[in-house]
């Protein structure tokens, strides 16, 4: 590339064998010889900058489970418009965030789709003491796409027995809080032995909203949060009874790593403003245990 | 569009670094009689067949605030390498490392030994025979190699996922901007950038094939 870029520069004078190098060649070889050094040292201190400018203060980042994508989306901007301190979203895993964070992953605070990993990384020295919270309770929803004869609302558990299923869509139980209530929910359904060979492992539970949203699954238990946003679009979806997984009790932490200790508290306590609130409940999340009226959709 | 600036900042260090360090090793690998010879250059394809996520499983053990990298990076600069851009240079440096080195050795391999033989005799030292002879003639494999390294690293994905860890701003390159995504079902935005590097690899790939051509055309007519 730099080569090619430089290719027009005047070619100086060159010794006699030099001379006989094809033009071409020559007028693209004064710039290796000549201008690589300097190229190199422009690049590599317009590269650093950037990454040598200290750390803002107005800045969070912050690791979401993936049921959170619309919602925490909906949140920061709401945030930003408010205070001014940027959000800087990673959605994936709660499991994937666990493994990371133990790695020295950056974030500043870790909003978990469970309590179990917030638990464990405090048991692990590595949350800011009293910061541990519930902030929601997601619930689990048997969905399948817009342009599906499928209707869980309808046929409940039963759709999944359907002869068009060839898929069904979970996220994987090793390392996704939704996973693990959603091979729960299908133990207690008393039907996983049946359809065991048919499913498919989402890496995060948005993922997995996206094998159902393509029709690369034809049904899936996905977070009632996806659904709910406009992006998932129009499909058909059960809520899975409360009593058939254990509740999905979703809490955050804030990372005792953290540069911005002050700018996390303060976005922790925003979050149980009545604003955030309706965010949350937008999405379907709520404080409680959920109640079993099926949404209609 | 701050994923595309990312990945072609990491891809122009990545290069820029290869091209110091891949330099001298391909030398060593073309000329050198050593019988061991074949062991390092084992080594070197390494990343070549192995999957992603091996190397990236130890990169991440290694760049971790337990790993001998870490810990130095810690003892340094106050943090340890893994999820940080820094980190994503390192890994990809790593990876990409056979496709700058690899043009680089069969370029120097094909070379006539009868004119390094020559310069040397002229009384020029290795240094300028290097600098005079081998790289001028070796142009075609010195762009190849540059190329190949960009457009590598612009595409990579499973090591950047792992000891990347998806930070905007900071590690979320294109690819991983793509992915996400899609996981989002963004499907718009995938489609803009993915077209974007479908493009740019088209282009690099394009540049490489003709400009090596017009070079080896006019060499061989001369």
């Amino acid at each position: 590339m730099f080569v090619i870029l430089m290719a027009s520069t005047k070619m100086p004078e060159g010794p006699q064998l030099k001379r006989r190098l094809p033009t071409l060649l020559k007028a693209a070889i004064a710039p290796v010889r000549f201008s690589s050094l300097r190229l190199l040292c422009a690049l590599c201190v317009s590269v650093a900058i950037p990454l040598l400018s200290p750390a803002q203060q107005s800045q969070l980042n912050i690791a979401a489970a993936a049921d959170l994508k619309f919602a925490m989306t909906d949140l920061a901007s709401a945030y930003e418009k408010q205070s001014g301190v940027h959000l800087n979203l990673t959605f994936g895993s709660s499991g994937n965030f666990f493994a990371q964070i133990q790695n020295g992953a950056p974030f500043d605070l870790f909003f978990s789709a469970d309590s179990d990993y917030p638990r464990k990384l405090n048991e692990a020295g590595l949350v800011a003491p009293n910061t541990a919270d519930t902030y929601a309770i997601g619930k689990l929803v048997l969905s399948s796409p817009a342009n599906s004869t499928l209707d869980p609302f309808k046929s409940n558990w039963q759709s999944l027995l359907d002869p068009s299923v060839k898929k069904i869509a979970i996220a994987n139980p090793d390392h996704a809080p939704y996973g693990r209530a959603a091979l729960e929910a299908l133990k207690n359904s008393g039907l996983y032995e049946k359809i065991k060979d048919k499913l498919v492992f989402g890496d995060n539970i948005a993922q997995t909203a996206q094998f159902v949203q393509s029709g690369n699954a034809q049904v899936g238990i996905l977070a009632e949060s996806l659904i709910l946003s406009p992006s998932f679009g129009p499909g058909h979806s059960w809520k899975i009874p409360q009593q058939q997984y254990s509740p999905l009790i979703q809490s955050v932490v804030a990372l005792k790593g953290s540069a911005h200790k002050d700018a996390a508290l303060a976005f922790l306590a925003w979050i149980k403003t009545p604003p955030a609130l309706a965010i949350f409940k937008k999405y379907g999340f709520s404080k409680s245990l959920p109640d079993e009226h099926p949404i209609p959709r | 569009m701050q994923e595309l600036l990312l990945s072609f900042q990491l891809a122009f260090l990545v290069t820029a670094i290869l091209l110091v360090c891949a330099t001298p090793l391909a030398y060593w690998l073309a000329f050198s009689k050593w019988r061991a010879k074949f062991l390092i250059e084992a080594v070197v394809a390494l990343p070549l067949v192995l999957p992603p996520t091996v190397l990236g499983f130890y990169l991440l053990i290694a760049m971790g605030p337990r790993g001998p990298l870490g810990k130095l990076w810690l003892a340094l600069f106050g943090h340890a390498l893994a999820f940080t851009f820094s980190g994503l240079v390192l890994a990809s440096v790593l990876y990409s490392l056979p496709f700058c080195v690899q043009p680089l050795v069969a370029s120097f391999e094909r070379l006539d030994p009868k004119l390094l033989a020559a310069s040397r005799v002229l009384g020029a030292s290795q240094l300028r025979t290097f600098r005079r002879i081998i790289l001028p003639l070796s142009l075609p494999g010195v762009i190849t190699a540059i190329v190949l390294t960009f457009a590598h690293t612009l595409g990579e994905f499973g090591v950047v996922l792992m000891v990347g860890g998806n930070l905007p701003g900071a590690t979320r390159t294109v690819s991983i901007a793509i992915y996400d995504h899609v996981q989002s079902i963004e499907y718009t935005a995938a489609n803009q950038l993915s077209l974007t590097l479908l493009a740019i690899s088209f282009v690099l790939l394009a540049l490489v094939y003709g400009l090596n051509r017009r070079a080896g055309v006019r060499w061989l007519s001369n």
